[in-house]
């Protein structure tokens, strides 16, 4: 067969650009969306960095050596091997550091997005399969849960209860279940009217299973790429919490935090802070890829098939 | 029209009570809420004037009550690291965050918009590719790290720019582009899927086959027909802003209120805190409501639904 999958990002978009840089920037970037190899590459990294941070970091990310205190990465005059990325104001090893702010960044955005992403999918399964007042309830839930701002309300409610990371952690999941919601209780309105439900439901299948057997697996794709979706800005809202103090505790060896404690030397050292922003943006571009990825893949209308 | 108005009217007044409701038991979740809203210096009869004042012998409604109306007068208590009232503070430092605020916004507006309708009209070219990088970067780094960076570049290597401080015109480049950037990001994608769409239907097609001049056919007949999409993100970009400012304000020292925010934390002034947060939260409900409103105006089919 002739007939070769090629990914096209929108049916508007199916016109090659003549000029060779265009073609070659349009073919690449179309090529790494159906292939992500470098983005999945990151993300498979900073999985690693997360389980093995001891293993992988060259130094306790926690005691500083002050007579190191800023050495420059290895790529400047006078950077040495035994700090690649450098070292901050207390001498301590930036790379060390980084890596176990990929474990910090891993443990929350994955709690996270579990309990959202659980409870956002149950909340909307039920909303849109029972209706009426439970639907109400829930979707005037979603109201409020958007229309909070959510910024403010962790900064009192950290200001009461102290800096931690269980409290982090509740509080995005609070903020962070809306989305799945209101997604999973559209497409469940639509699936609860197609024929293969109502047969379930003629034959006698109790409500918990139609749900769960018949309509969850209709609605897992979309719960997947909205999850890895929300893992980037997550990822984003966590670093800004700790980089203004009310994220982690300050001690924590976070990306937000690492930024935040670079700031007073930028002009001696500039790379405190650039590292670990460098991190973020390639983890949140990962991410981002793979929930493209994921969306043409669970979305066949997407995986347009292309006479080559 | 009247229907909505009152019903979006009851839901921010709603939304606004919860808020009080969060920080009032905030307040007392605490135990004694005089732990938090007076320091160690205060006299054992200040003490138990402000439990008397406060009713805290009184069941918990009543408390809320009395201090709900104390909020709705402006009372949100003594700042308890400079002594003087929260609400004079906040006073102090909205017009620093207004000023900011609205040069950020125009920013967003005058970059985001423009720049959608460019890179949608010469969809494929360059300028696309540079517009959707530049859309795509603001939305994978941190705020707090492009203010970062700018001050690096700009003010410490090449001295270009002031990076502290509202003392004149050259303090306001870089905090309103850093401020302005992600949702200038926002705005373009959205403004440019709008006008894809717009310039893929039938009376476009029409207008050009009938000889409409371009400039005519993006602006008066695409462009007017592809806003109300990016009214739909108003919300979205709000919230872009309220977070901006206080990280934003927090990196270059701006004198405004994200940055008491910021301040009170380390501070540990609950009662600024509180002032800030009930007050930021009314405006930011307030521009939703107006968005709401607007776009409820705009397009019939909600307001006719």
């Amino acid at each position: 067969m002739s007939i070769e999958a090629t990914y096209v990002p929108s049916p508007l978009d199916d016109t090659l650009p003549s000029n060779p840089v265009l073609r070659a920037l349009r073919v690449g970037w179309a090529w790494t969306r159906r292939y992500p190899v470098v983005p999945f590459a990151v993300l498979v990294l900073m999985l690693v960095c997360a389980i093995f941070a001891e293993q992988l970091s060259p130094h306790d990310p926690l005691r500083g050596n002050l007579r190191a205190a800023f050495t420059p990465p290895i790529f400047m005059d006078g950077g040495t091997w035994e700090h690649p990325l450098g070292t901050d104001h207390q001498g301590r090893d930036v790379l060390s550091r980084a890596i176990y702010g990929a474990r910090i960044s891993t443990i929350i955005s994955t709690a996270v997005i579990l309990a959202g992403g659980i409870g956002g999918t149950v909340i909307g399964l039920v909303a849109g399969y029972r209706g009426g007042w439970v639907d109400q309830a829930a979707m005037r839930a979603v109201d409020f849960t958007l229309a909070m701002p959510f910024l403010l309300v962790a900064l009192v409610v950290v200001v009461v209860f102290g800096q931690s990371l269980e409290l982090i952690i509740v509080l995005l999941v609070l903020f962070g279940w809306d989305n799945f919601a209101r997604v999973v209780r559209a497409e469940t309105l639509t699936l609860r009217e197609s024929d293969y439900v109502s047969y379930a439901r003629i034959q006698g299948a109790s409500q918990a299973r139609i749900l769960f057997r018949h309509i969850l697996p209709g609605v897992v794709g979309t719960v997947l790429v909205i999850g890895s979706l929300r893992v980037g800005s997550l990822i984003l809202t966590e670093s800004t919490l700790s980089f203004l103090g009310v994220g982690v505790p300050p001690d924590t060896p976070a990306w937000g935090i690492m930024a935040s404690d670079g700031r007073q030397h930028l002009s001696r050292a500039w790379w405190i802070s650039t590292m670990p922003g460098v991190a973020i943006f390639l983890v949140v571009m990962g991410f981002n890829f793979l929930g493209d990825w994921l969306r043409d893949w669970f979305d066949p209308r997407l995986r347009q098939l292309r006479v080559q | 029209m009247w229907r909505i108005i009152v019903n979006r009217l009851a839901f921010g007044v709603a939304i606004v009570l919860l808020i009080t409701i969060v920080v009032f038991g905030l307040s007392r979740a605490a135990g004694d809420p005089r732990n938090i809203y007076l320091d160690e210096y205060a006299t054992p009869e200040a003490w138990d004037a402000w439990g008397e004042r406060m009713g805290l012998d009184k069941p918990l409604y009543v408390q809320y009550g009395v201090w709900l109306w104390d909020t709705l007068r402006g009372d949100f208590g003594e700042s308890l690291y400079y002594d003087v009232p929260s609400i004079r503070l906040v006073r102090e430092r909205v017009p620093n965050t207004l000023q900011l605020g609205g040069v950020a916004f125009g920013v967003a507006i005058l970059i985001g918009v423009p720049l959608g309708v460019i890179s949608a009209v010469q969809r494929g070219s360059i300028i696309d590719y540079g517009v959707r990088g530049f859309a795509l970067l603001g939305q994978s780094v941190p705020v707090f790290w492009i203010g970062i960076m700018m001050i690096l570049i700009f003010s410490l290597t090449l001295g270009w720019l002031p990076s502290s401080r509202n003392e004149g015109w050259q303090h306001f480049i870089m905090p309103s582009i850093a401020l302005g950037w992600l949702p200038a990001a926002g705005l373009m994608r959205i403004t440019r899927g709008a006008m894809l769409n717009v310039l893929d239907s039938e009376y476009i097609k029409l207008a050009r086959a009938k000889g409409v001049s371009s400039g005519k056919i993006i602006w008066s007949h695409g462009f007017r027909n592809a806003i109300i999409p990016p009214l739909t993100v108003a919300a979205l970009i709000f919230a872009a802003f309220l977070t901006g400012t206080v990280v934003i304000e927090t990196v270059f020292a701006w004198p405004g209120v994200g940055r008491l925010a910021v301040q009170s934390i380390k501070n540990n002034d609950f009662p600024v805190l509180s002032a800030i947060v009930i007050l930021f939260s009314s405006f930011y409900i307030l521009l939703n409501l107006i968005v709401d409103l607007l776009y409820a105006q705009l397009d019939p089919r909600i307001r006719l639904d």
